[in-house]
Protein backbone atom coordinates (compact mmCIF):
# COMPACT_ATOMS: atom_id res chain seq x y z
CA UNK A 1 0.00 0.00 0.00
CA UNK A 2 1.24 3.54 -1.06
CA UNK A 3 -0.41 6.82 0.58
CA UNK A 4 1.03 9.98 -0.63
CA UNK A 5 0.55 13.20 0.57
CA UNK A 6 1.56 16.78 -0.83
CA UNK A 7 1.35 20.44 0.65
CA UNK A 8 1.88 21.35 -3.35
CA UNK A 9 -1.10 23.37 -4.48
CA UNK A 10 0.13 25.29 -7.37
CA UNK A 11 -2.75 26.49 -10.08
CA UNK A 12 -2.81 24.49 -12.90
CA UNK A 13 -0.63 21.72 -11.65
CA UNK A 14 -2.33 20.40 -8.48
CA UNK A 15 -4.51 18.56 -8.02
CA UNK A 16 -3.84 17.39 -11.57
CA UNK A 17 -2.35 18.73 -14.68
CA UNK A 18 -4.49 21.29 -16.34
CA UNK A 19 -2.13 23.40 -18.16
CA UNK A 20 -4.17 23.26 -21.93
CA UNK A 21 -7.64 24.11 -22.31
CA UNK A 22 -10.01 23.83 -25.39
CA UNK A 23 -7.17 26.51 -27.20
CA UNK A 24 -4.54 23.77 -27.96
CA UNK A 25 -7.07 20.88 -29.48
CA UNK A 26 -8.86 23.78 -31.14
CA UNK A 27 -5.58 24.50 -32.70
CA UNK A 28 -3.87 20.95 -33.34
CA UNK A 29 -7.44 19.95 -34.81
CA UNK A 30 -7.44 23.11 -37.59
CA UNK A 31 -3.89 22.61 -38.28
CA UNK A 32 -4.04 19.05 -38.96
CA UNK A 33 -7.29 19.69 -41.42
CA UNK A 34 -5.55 22.36 -43.49
CA UNK A 35 -2.34 20.17 -43.50
CA UNK A 36 -4.16 17.63 -45.16
CA UNK A 37 -6.38 20.24 -47.26
CA UNK A 38 -2.49 21.42 -48.47
CA UNK A 39 -1.46 17.98 -49.79
CA UNK A 40 -4.73 17.02 -51.17
CA UNK A 41 -5.00 20.57 -52.83
CA UNK A 42 -0.92 20.16 -53.89
CA UNK A 43 -1.30 16.70 -55.12
CA UNK A 44 -3.82 18.02 -57.26
CA UNK A 45 -2.35 20.65 -58.40
CA UNK A 46 1.21 18.18 -59.45
CA UNK A 47 -1.36 15.57 -61.04
CA UNK A 48 -3.51 18.68 -63.04
CA UNK A 49 -2.64 20.91 -65.90
CA UNK A 50 -4.56 24.07 -64.74
CA UNK A 51 -7.05 25.24 -66.95
CA UNK A 52 -9.49 27.57 -65.32
CA UNK A 53 -12.28 26.38 -68.31
CA UNK A 54 -12.29 23.00 -66.64
CA UNK A 55 -13.52 24.40 -62.98
CA UNK A 56 -11.77 22.38 -60.54
CA UNK A 57 -14.62 22.44 -57.93
CA UNK A 58 -14.12 21.49 -54.52
CA UNK A 59 -10.56 22.59 -54.88
CA UNK A 60 -11.22 26.25 -55.97
CA UNK A 61 -12.32 27.37 -52.62
CA UNK A 62 -10.01 25.13 -50.70
CA UNK A 63 -6.88 27.40 -50.49
CA UNK A 64 -8.56 30.35 -48.78
CA UNK A 65 -10.49 28.01 -46.65
CA UNK A 66 -7.65 26.65 -45.75
CA UNK A 67 -6.37 30.07 -45.06
CA UNK A 68 -9.20 31.18 -42.93
CA UNK A 69 -9.03 28.04 -40.93
CA UNK A 70 -5.25 28.18 -40.69
CA UNK A 71 -5.64 32.03 -39.03
CA UNK A 72 -8.45 30.98 -36.51
CA UNK A 73 -5.97 28.20 -35.45
CA UNK A 74 -2.73 30.52 -35.03
CA UNK A 75 -5.66 32.45 -33.16
CA UNK A 76 -6.55 29.77 -30.74
CA UNK A 77 -2.65 29.33 -30.35
CA UNK A 78 -2.07 33.17 -29.12
CA UNK A 79 -5.04 32.78 -26.91
CA UNK A 80 -3.36 30.03 -24.84
CA UNK A 81 -0.20 31.29 -24.70
CA UNK A 82 0.19 33.48 -20.83
CA UNK A 83 2.67 36.13 -22.05
CA UNK A 84 0.84 37.38 -25.14
CA UNK A 85 3.38 40.70 -25.62
CA UNK A 86 6.78 38.24 -26.00
CA UNK A 87 5.15 36.07 -28.74
CA UNK A 88 7.78 37.38 -30.91
CA UNK A 89 10.86 36.01 -29.76
CA UNK A 90 9.45 33.12 -31.30
CA UNK A 91 10.99 34.33 -34.15
CA UNK A 92 14.10 35.50 -32.75
CA UNK A 93 16.01 31.90 -32.88
CA UNK A 94 15.24 28.38 -34.10
CA UNK A 95 15.96 25.55 -31.70
CA UNK A 96 16.00 22.24 -33.13
CA UNK A 97 15.22 20.25 -30.04
CA UNK A 98 12.16 22.21 -30.12
CA UNK A 99 8.71 21.06 -31.55
CA UNK A 100 7.37 24.17 -31.03
CA UNK A 101 10.31 26.24 -32.44
CA UNK A 102 9.74 24.37 -35.48
CA UNK A 103 6.16 25.23 -35.75
CA UNK A 104 6.47 28.40 -35.26
CA UNK A 105 9.36 27.99 -38.31
CA UNK A 106 6.71 25.72 -40.10
CA UNK A 107 3.83 28.11 -40.18
CA UNK A 108 5.83 31.08 -41.41
CA UNK A 109 6.75 28.74 -44.44
CA UNK A 110 3.21 27.80 -44.91
CA UNK A 111 1.32 30.98 -45.43
CA UNK A 112 2.88 31.68 -48.15
CA UNK A 113 2.53 28.24 -50.09
CA UNK A 114 -1.25 28.43 -49.30
CA UNK A 115 -1.73 32.43 -50.13
CA UNK A 116 0.05 31.30 -53.56
CA UNK A 117 -2.42 28.58 -54.30
CA UNK A 118 -5.22 30.50 -52.72
CA UNK A 119 -4.03 33.37 -55.87
CA UNK A 120 -3.64 30.71 -58.19
CA UNK A 121 -7.56 29.72 -57.84
CA UNK A 122 -8.61 33.49 -56.67
CA UNK A 123 -10.39 34.44 -60.60
CA UNK A 124 -12.53 31.15 -59.99
CA UNK A 125 -13.20 31.60 -55.75
CA UNK A 126 -13.50 35.33 -55.63
CA UNK A 127 -14.37 36.18 -58.84
CA UNK A 128 -16.01 40.09 -58.13
CA UNK A 129 -12.80 40.78 -55.92
CA UNK A 130 -10.82 40.07 -58.84
CA UNK A 131 -12.89 42.09 -61.06
CA UNK A 132 -12.28 45.14 -58.93
CA UNK A 133 -8.92 44.42 -57.98
CA UNK A 134 -7.51 43.69 -62.02
CA UNK A 135 -3.93 43.10 -60.64
CA UNK A 136 -4.85 39.88 -58.33
CA UNK A 137 -6.16 39.09 -62.10
CA UNK A 138 -2.82 39.39 -63.64
CA UNK A 139 -1.21 37.38 -60.59
CA UNK A 140 -3.02 34.43 -60.95
CA UNK A 141 -2.37 34.62 -64.74
CA UNK A 142 1.33 34.97 -64.24
CA UNK A 143 1.25 32.41 -61.66
CA UNK A 144 -0.81 30.07 -63.67
CA UNK A 145 0.43 30.75 -66.86
CA UNK A 146 3.91 28.15 -66.73
CA UNK A 147 2.93 24.51 -65.42
CA UNK A 148 6.30 24.63 -63.56
CA UNK A 149 5.10 27.10 -61.53
CA UNK A 150 1.96 25.81 -60.85
CA UNK A 151 3.29 22.36 -60.22
CA UNK A 152 6.07 24.18 -57.78
CA UNK A 153 3.47 25.65 -55.77
CA UNK A 154 1.73 22.12 -55.74
CA UNK A 155 5.12 20.53 -54.52
CA UNK A 156 5.24 23.24 -51.91
CA UNK A 157 1.96 22.70 -50.57
CA UNK A 158 2.72 19.11 -50.47
CA UNK A 159 5.42 19.00 -48.80
CA UNK A 160 4.65 21.86 -46.16
CA UNK A 161 1.16 20.34 -45.40
CA UNK A 162 2.61 17.30 -44.38
CA UNK A 163 5.55 18.74 -42.55
CA UNK A 164 2.36 20.92 -40.47
CA UNK A 165 0.46 17.72 -40.08
CA UNK A 166 3.38 15.72 -38.51
CA UNK A 167 4.27 18.54 -36.42
CA UNK A 168 0.79 18.68 -34.76
CA UNK A 169 1.66 15.16 -33.69
CA UNK A 170 5.14 15.58 -32.69
CA UNK A 171 4.53 18.49 -30.27
CA UNK A 172 2.59 16.11 -27.87
CA UNK A 173 4.93 13.39 -28.52
CA UNK A 174 8.33 15.03 -27.86
CA UNK A 175 6.74 15.94 -24.04
CA UNK A 176 7.65 12.42 -22.52
CA UNK A 177 7.02 13.21 -19.28
CA UNK A 178 3.15 11.93 -20.85
CA UNK A 179 3.39 8.39 -21.16
CA UNK A 180 0.39 8.33 -23.17
CA UNK A 181 1.71 11.06 -25.66
CA UNK A 182 5.11 9.53 -26.06
CA UNK A 183 4.99 7.92 -28.94
CA UNK A 184 6.35 8.50 -32.68
CA UNK A 185 3.17 7.42 -34.10
CA UNK A 186 1.47 10.19 -32.77
CA UNK A 187 3.20 12.40 -35.78
CA UNK A 188 1.72 9.51 -38.55
CA UNK A 189 -1.88 9.61 -36.38
CA UNK A 190 -2.21 13.17 -36.86
CA UNK A 191 -1.35 13.43 -40.27
CA UNK A 192 -3.61 10.50 -41.41
CA UNK A 193 -6.29 12.15 -39.22
CA UNK A 194 -6.04 15.66 -40.76
CA UNK A 195 -5.72 13.95 -44.19
CA UNK A 196 -9.52 12.25 -43.57
CA UNK A 197 -10.86 15.71 -42.06
CA UNK A 198 -8.97 17.49 -44.89
CA UNK A 199 -10.64 14.99 -47.43
CA UNK A 200 -13.76 15.14 -45.78
CA UNK A 201 -13.70 18.87 -45.53
CA UNK A 202 -12.82 18.89 -49.38
CA UNK A 203 -16.19 16.77 -49.66
CA UNK A 204 -17.85 19.49 -48.00
CA UNK A 205 -17.19 22.30 -50.31
CA UNK A 206 -17.10 20.03 -53.72
CA UNK A 207 -21.39 20.02 -52.69
CA UNK A 208 -20.72 24.14 -52.37
CA UNK A 209 -18.66 24.74 -55.16
CA UNK A 210 -20.82 25.92 -58.04
CA UNK A 211 -19.52 23.69 -60.81
CA UNK A 212 -21.39 25.37 -64.04
CA UNK A 213 -21.24 29.14 -63.04
CA UNK A 214 -18.04 30.81 -63.93
CA UNK A 215 -18.50 33.35 -61.72
CA UNK A 216 -19.97 32.37 -58.70
CA UNK A 217 -19.14 33.20 -55.36
CA UNK A 218 -18.72 29.69 -53.95
CA UNK A 219 -16.38 30.80 -50.88
CA UNK A 220 -18.55 33.50 -49.15
CA UNK A 221 -21.80 30.98 -49.86
CA UNK A 222 -19.91 28.06 -47.99
CA UNK A 223 -21.26 28.37 -44.14
CA UNK A 224 -25.27 28.97 -45.66
CA UNK A 225 -24.71 26.00 -48.50
CA UNK A 226 -23.45 23.79 -45.20
CA UNK A 227 -26.71 24.33 -43.91
CA UNK A 228 -29.18 23.69 -47.08
CA UNK A 229 -27.18 20.77 -48.73
CA UNK A 230 -27.41 19.29 -44.95
CA UNK A 231 -30.56 19.37 -45.03
CA UNK A 232 -31.43 17.61 -48.78
CA UNK A 233 -28.88 15.15 -50.25
CA UNK A 234 -27.02 16.34 -52.77
CA UNK A 235 -26.50 14.75 -56.11
CA UNK A 236 -22.46 13.34 -56.23
CA UNK A 237 -20.45 15.92 -58.10
CA UNK A 238 -17.82 14.93 -60.20
CA UNK A 239 -14.70 14.03 -58.12
CA UNK A 240 -16.61 13.48 -54.82
CA UNK A 241 -16.55 9.80 -55.34
CA UNK A 242 -13.00 9.91 -55.43
CA UNK A 243 -12.79 11.75 -52.24
CA UNK A 244 -14.84 8.92 -50.47
CA UNK A 245 -12.71 6.52 -51.71
CA UNK A 246 -9.46 8.75 -50.25
CA UNK A 247 -11.34 9.32 -47.32
CA UNK A 248 -11.77 5.51 -46.81
CA UNK A 249 -8.08 4.99 -47.35
CA UNK A 250 -6.94 7.89 -44.92
CA UNK A 251 -9.68 6.14 -42.30
CA UNK A 252 -8.38 2.45 -42.51
CA UNK A 253 -4.80 3.67 -42.13
CA UNK A 254 -5.64 6.04 -39.08
CA UNK A 255 -7.52 2.99 -37.74
CA UNK A 256 -4.44 1.08 -37.97
CA UNK A 257 -2.02 3.64 -36.53
CA UNK A 258 -4.75 3.92 -33.49
CA UNK A 259 -4.06 0.23 -33.04
CA UNK A 260 -0.48 0.31 -33.26
CA UNK A 261 -0.32 3.27 -30.97
CA UNK A 262 -1.92 1.41 -28.75
CA UNK A 263 -0.11 -1.62 -28.90
CA UNK A 264 2.94 0.06 -28.39
CA UNK A 265 1.86 1.67 -25.31
CA UNK A 266 0.52 -1.46 -23.81
CA UNK A 267 3.39 -3.53 -24.48
CA UNK A 268 5.81 -0.67 -22.84
CA UNK A 269 6.28 0.22 -19.81
CA UNK A 270 3.57 0.55 -16.58
CA UNK A 271 3.66 3.80 -16.81
CA UNK A 272 2.39 4.00 -20.46
CA UNK A 273 0.32 1.10 -19.88
CA UNK A 274 -1.74 3.15 -17.51
CA UNK A 275 -1.73 6.02 -19.97
CA UNK A 276 -3.41 3.76 -22.50
CA UNK A 277 -5.89 2.69 -19.69
CA UNK A 278 -7.14 6.00 -19.68
CA UNK A 279 -8.42 6.02 -23.30
CA UNK A 280 -9.31 1.88 -23.50
CA UNK A 281 -11.11 1.57 -20.10
CA UNK A 282 -10.54 4.80 -18.26
CA UNK A 283 -12.47 8.06 -18.02
CA UNK A 284 -11.79 9.13 -21.72
CA UNK A 285 -12.90 5.35 -22.64
CA UNK A 286 -16.34 6.57 -23.42
CA UNK A 287 -16.03 9.60 -25.35
CA UNK A 288 -13.03 7.75 -27.35
CA UNK A 289 -14.58 4.75 -28.46
CA UNK A 290 -18.24 6.27 -29.19
CA UNK A 291 -16.87 9.67 -30.93
CA UNK A 292 -13.71 8.70 -31.93
CA UNK A 293 -13.81 5.41 -33.24
CA UNK A 294 -17.38 4.80 -33.70
CA UNK A 295 -18.71 7.82 -35.35
CA UNK A 296 -15.20 8.91 -36.19
CA UNK A 297 -14.14 6.15 -38.36
CA UNK A 298 -16.14 3.59 -38.17
CA UNK A 299 -19.67 4.78 -39.10
CA UNK A 300 -18.24 7.01 -41.68
CA UNK A 301 -16.10 4.11 -43.20
CA UNK A 302 -19.24 1.85 -43.46
CA UNK A 303 -21.68 5.20 -44.45
CA UNK A 304 -18.70 5.60 -47.77
CA UNK A 305 -18.37 1.93 -48.28
CA UNK A 306 -22.24 2.01 -49.01
CA UNK A 307 -22.45 5.13 -50.94
CA UNK A 308 -19.39 3.86 -53.23
CA UNK A 309 -21.84 0.67 -53.68
CA UNK A 310 -24.56 2.95 -54.61
CA UNK A 311 -26.61 0.89 -51.89
CA UNK A 312 -27.44 4.04 -50.05
CA UNK A 313 -27.99 7.73 -51.41
CA UNK A 314 -24.81 10.04 -51.00
CA UNK A 315 -25.10 12.13 -48.23
CA UNK A 316 -22.49 14.73 -46.25
CA UNK A 317 -23.18 12.91 -43.22
CA UNK A 318 -20.05 10.64 -43.12
CA UNK A 319 -18.12 13.92 -43.85
CA UNK A 320 -19.39 15.83 -41.12
CA UNK A 321 -18.74 12.39 -38.77
CA UNK A 322 -15.26 12.38 -39.92
CA UNK A 323 -14.75 16.13 -38.66
CA UNK A 324 -16.51 15.64 -35.50
CA UNK A 325 -14.16 12.52 -35.06
CA UNK A 326 -11.13 14.72 -35.89
CA UNK A 327 -11.72 17.34 -33.24
CA UNK A 328 -12.81 14.60 -30.91
CA UNK A 329 -9.24 13.04 -30.95
CA UNK A 330 -7.59 16.26 -30.29
CA UNK A 331 -9.52 17.23 -27.51
CA UNK A 332 -9.60 13.51 -25.83
CA UNK A 333 -5.97 13.18 -26.61
CA UNK A 334 -4.67 16.25 -24.63
CA UNK A 335 -7.12 15.92 -21.72
CA UNK A 336 -5.89 12.34 -20.67
CA UNK A 337 -2.22 13.33 -21.80
CA UNK A 338 -2.41 15.60 -19.02
CA UNK A 339 -3.50 13.33 -16.72
CA UNK A 340 -1.18 10.41 -17.72
CA UNK A 341 1.96 10.88 -15.50
CA UNK A 342 5.19 8.56 -14.60
CA UNK A 343 4.37 9.02 -10.78
CA UNK A 344 1.04 7.11 -11.94
CA UNK A 345 3.35 3.57 -12.18
CA UNK A 346 5.30 4.50 -8.98
CA UNK A 347 5.23 1.18 -6.99
CA UNK B 1 33.21 23.13 -14.48
CA UNK B 2 30.87 22.74 -11.41
CA UNK B 3 27.51 21.02 -10.90
CA UNK B 4 25.81 21.80 -8.17
CA UNK B 5 23.00 19.33 -6.65
CA UNK B 6 21.04 19.41 -3.48
CA UNK B 7 21.66 16.29 -0.92
CA UNK B 8 18.58 15.59 1.66
CA UNK B 9 18.68 13.05 4.33
CA UNK B 10 15.21 11.69 4.67
CA UNK B 11 15.98 10.17 7.93
CA UNK B 12 16.22 14.15 9.45
CA UNK B 13 13.59 15.52 7.50
CA UNK B 14 10.10 16.28 9.25
CA UNK B 15 8.49 17.94 6.96
CA UNK B 16 8.20 21.80 9.03
CA UNK B 17 7.70 23.41 5.65
CA UNK B 18 10.59 26.12 6.79
CA UNK B 19 11.92 25.50 3.61
CA UNK B 20 8.93 26.09 1.59
CA UNK B 21 8.19 29.48 3.66
CA UNK B 22 12.27 30.17 3.46
CA UNK B 23 11.77 30.03 -0.70
CA UNK B 24 8.69 32.14 -0.93
CA UNK B 25 10.08 34.65 1.36
CA UNK B 26 13.43 34.98 -0.33
CA UNK B 27 11.85 34.91 -3.84
CA UNK B 28 8.83 36.75 -3.25
CA UNK B 29 7.00 33.54 -4.73
CA UNK B 30 3.26 35.33 -5.12
CA UNK B 31 0.27 33.91 -2.67
CA UNK B 32 -1.01 30.66 -3.67
CA UNK B 33 2.16 29.29 -5.66
CA UNK B 34 5.37 27.20 -4.22
CA UNK B 35 8.57 26.73 -5.87
CA UNK B 36 9.32 23.94 -3.00
CA UNK B 37 7.01 21.82 -1.45
CA UNK B 38 6.55 19.06 1.25
CA UNK B 39 5.47 15.11 0.19
CA UNK B 40 5.19 12.36 2.73
CA UNK B 41 4.85 8.73 1.64
CA UNK B 42 3.90 5.99 3.75
CA UNK B 43 4.79 2.67 2.23
CA UNK B 44 4.28 -0.81 3.08
CA UNK B 45 1.97 -3.21 5.20
CA UNK B 46 1.67 -3.15 9.14
CA UNK B 47 4.32 -3.76 10.56
CA UNK B 48 6.54 -2.99 8.68
CA UNK B 49 5.77 0.47 7.05
CA UNK B 50 8.17 3.07 5.87
CA UNK B 51 7.29 6.53 5.55
CA UNK B 52 9.87 8.90 3.72
CA UNK B 53 9.37 12.93 4.29
CA UNK B 54 10.70 14.17 0.95
CA UNK B 55 11.20 18.27 0.29
CA UNK B 56 10.34 18.65 -3.82
CA UNK B 57 11.63 21.52 -5.84
CA UNK B 58 13.02 21.57 -9.62
CA UNK B 59 15.60 18.90 -10.17
CA UNK B 60 17.63 20.97 -12.64
CA UNK B 61 18.01 17.96 -14.18
CA UNK B 62 20.97 16.91 -16.34
CA UNK B 63 19.11 16.09 -19.28
CA UNK B 64 16.53 19.02 -18.85
CA UNK B 65 12.90 18.43 -21.10
CA UNK B 66 12.05 22.03 -20.07
CA UNK B 67 14.88 23.33 -21.67
CA UNK B 68 14.94 21.35 -25.02
CA UNK B 69 11.38 21.97 -25.58
CA UNK B 70 11.41 25.60 -24.91
CA UNK B 71 10.92 27.38 -28.00
CA UNK B 72 12.39 30.94 -27.14
CA UNK B 73 15.60 29.74 -25.23
CA UNK B 74 13.91 30.98 -21.94
CA UNK B 75 14.36 28.00 -20.45
CA UNK B 76 18.08 27.74 -19.87
CA UNK B 77 20.81 25.87 -18.48
CA UNK B 78 23.57 28.03 -16.50
CA UNK B 79 26.74 28.66 -16.87
CA UNK B 80 27.65 28.14 -12.91
CA UNK B 81 26.91 24.77 -11.70
CA UNK B 82 24.58 24.06 -14.84
CA UNK B 83 21.37 24.93 -13.02
CA UNK B 84 18.03 25.39 -14.95
CA UNK B 85 16.66 28.65 -15.17
CA UNK B 86 13.81 31.07 -16.59
CA UNK B 87 14.73 34.27 -18.28
CA UNK B 88 10.85 35.82 -17.78
CA UNK B 89 11.93 38.49 -20.21
CA UNK B 90 11.75 35.46 -23.36
CA UNK B 91 9.37 33.31 -21.92
CA UNK B 92 5.85 33.33 -24.33
CA UNK B 93 4.16 31.20 -21.42
CA UNK B 94 3.56 28.05 -23.87
CA UNK B 95 3.45 25.95 -20.81
CA UNK B 96 5.53 23.38 -23.00
CA UNK B 97 7.95 23.32 -20.62
CA UNK B 98 5.35 22.60 -17.97
CA UNK B 99 4.02 19.54 -19.88
CA UNK B 100 7.65 18.43 -20.31
CA UNK B 101 8.67 18.06 -16.66
CA UNK B 102 7.82 14.65 -14.80
CA UNK B 103 8.04 16.38 -11.54
CA UNK B 104 5.44 18.94 -12.32
CA UNK B 105 8.20 21.29 -10.43
CA UNK B 106 6.99 24.59 -12.80
CA UNK B 107 4.25 26.99 -12.74
CA UNK B 108 2.72 29.62 -14.64
CA UNK B 109 3.91 33.26 -12.55
CA UNK B 110 0.34 35.25 -12.40
CA UNK B 111 2.63 37.58 -14.75
CA UNK B 112 2.51 34.90 -17.56
CA UNK B 113 5.91 33.54 -17.59
CA UNK B 114 6.94 29.90 -16.36
CA UNK B 115 8.56 29.90 -12.82
CA UNK B 116 10.08 27.52 -10.33
CA UNK B 117 13.31 26.74 -8.04
CA UNK B 118 16.89 28.87 -9.41
CA UNK B 119 18.59 26.95 -6.44
CA UNK B 120 18.71 30.80 -5.08
CA UNK B 121 21.51 31.53 -7.77
CA UNK B 122 20.98 34.89 -6.97
CA UNK B 123 22.72 33.89 -3.28
CA UNK B 124 25.08 31.00 -4.10
CA UNK B 125 27.01 34.07 -6.57
CA UNK B 126 27.32 35.67 -3.17
CA UNK B 127 28.74 32.57 -1.49
CA UNK B 128 25.36 31.72 0.15
CA UNK B 129 23.57 28.63 0.84
CA UNK B 130 20.11 28.26 -1.12
CA UNK B 131 17.50 30.05 1.72
CA UNK B 132 15.57 26.56 1.81
CA UNK B 133 19.08 24.68 2.60
CA UNK B 134 20.35 27.45 5.15
CA UNK B 135 16.97 27.73 7.12
CA UNK B 136 16.51 24.04 7.33
CA UNK B 137 16.22 23.48 11.49
CA UNK B 138 17.40 20.04 11.07
CA UNK B 139 19.97 20.43 9.09
CA UNK B 140 18.78 17.97 6.18
CA UNK B 141 19.21 19.92 3.54
CA UNK B 142 23.13 20.36 1.98
CA UNK B 143 23.92 21.76 -1.31
CA UNK B 144 27.26 22.01 -3.01
CA UNK B 145 29.06 20.74 -5.85
CA UNK B 146 29.36 17.53 -6.74
CA UNK B 147 32.11 18.31 -9.51
CA UNK B 148 34.43 18.45 -5.96
CA UNK B 149 35.20 15.03 -4.46
CA UNK B 150 35.77 16.70 -1.23
CA UNK B 151 32.36 18.81 -1.04
CA UNK B 152 29.91 17.55 1.91
CA UNK B 153 27.33 16.60 -1.08
CA UNK B 154 29.93 14.12 -2.56
CA UNK B 155 31.18 12.82 0.40
CA UNK B 156 27.40 12.17 1.46
CA UNK B 157 26.65 10.47 -2.00
CA UNK B 158 29.62 8.58 -1.53
CA UNK B 159 28.93 6.83 2.47
CA UNK B 160 25.07 6.91 2.02
CA UNK B 161 22.05 5.05 0.57
CA UNK B 162 20.39 7.12 -1.54
CA UNK B 163 17.67 7.99 -4.65
CA UNK B 164 16.49 10.09 -7.30
CA UNK B 165 12.95 10.58 -8.26
CA UNK B 166 11.41 8.59 -11.07
CA UNK B 167 14.78 8.09 -12.78
CA UNK B 168 13.12 5.90 -15.13
CA UNK B 169 12.13 9.22 -16.60
CA UNK B 170 15.25 9.69 -17.98
CA UNK B 171 16.23 13.41 -16.87
CA UNK B 172 19.02 12.18 -14.74
CA UNK B 173 17.80 14.62 -11.80
CA UNK B 174 20.05 16.01 -9.31
CA UNK B 175 18.12 16.31 -5.98
CA UNK B 176 19.20 13.12 -4.10
CA UNK B 177 17.65 11.82 -1.07
CA UNK B 178 19.62 9.65 1.50
CA UNK B 179 18.02 6.99 3.01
Amino acid sequence: MIEYTSTRHNPGIDPTLHLWGWEIPVYLFLGGLVAGLMMLSGYHLLRSRWDHDRAHGHYVTAPLFSLALLSAGMLTLFLDLEHKVQVWRLYLTFRPASPMSWGSWILLLVYPALAASALLTLPDSLPRLVRRLPVLSRVAATLSGRDGTVHLIGFANLVLGAMLGVYTGVLLSALGARPLWNSALLGPLFLFSGLSTGAATLHLLSHLTPRARGDAPGFSDALASVLVTWLRPPSAPEGSRKLEQADNSFLTIELVLLALFFGGLMTSTLAHQTGARLLLTGPWAAPFWVFVVGSGILLPLLLQFLQAQRRIQSTLVPALLVIGGGLALRFILVAAGQASHWSIALP
Amino acid sequence: MSRYIMVIDTRRCVGCQDCVVACQTENNVPSGYCRDWITETASGEYPTVRLEIRSERCNHCDNPPCVHCCPTGASHVHERGGVVLVTPEKCIGCKACLASCPYDARFIHPKGYADKCTFCIHRVERGLDPACVSVCPTHCMHFGDAEDPLSGVSRLLATRPHHTLLPEAGTKPRIYYLT
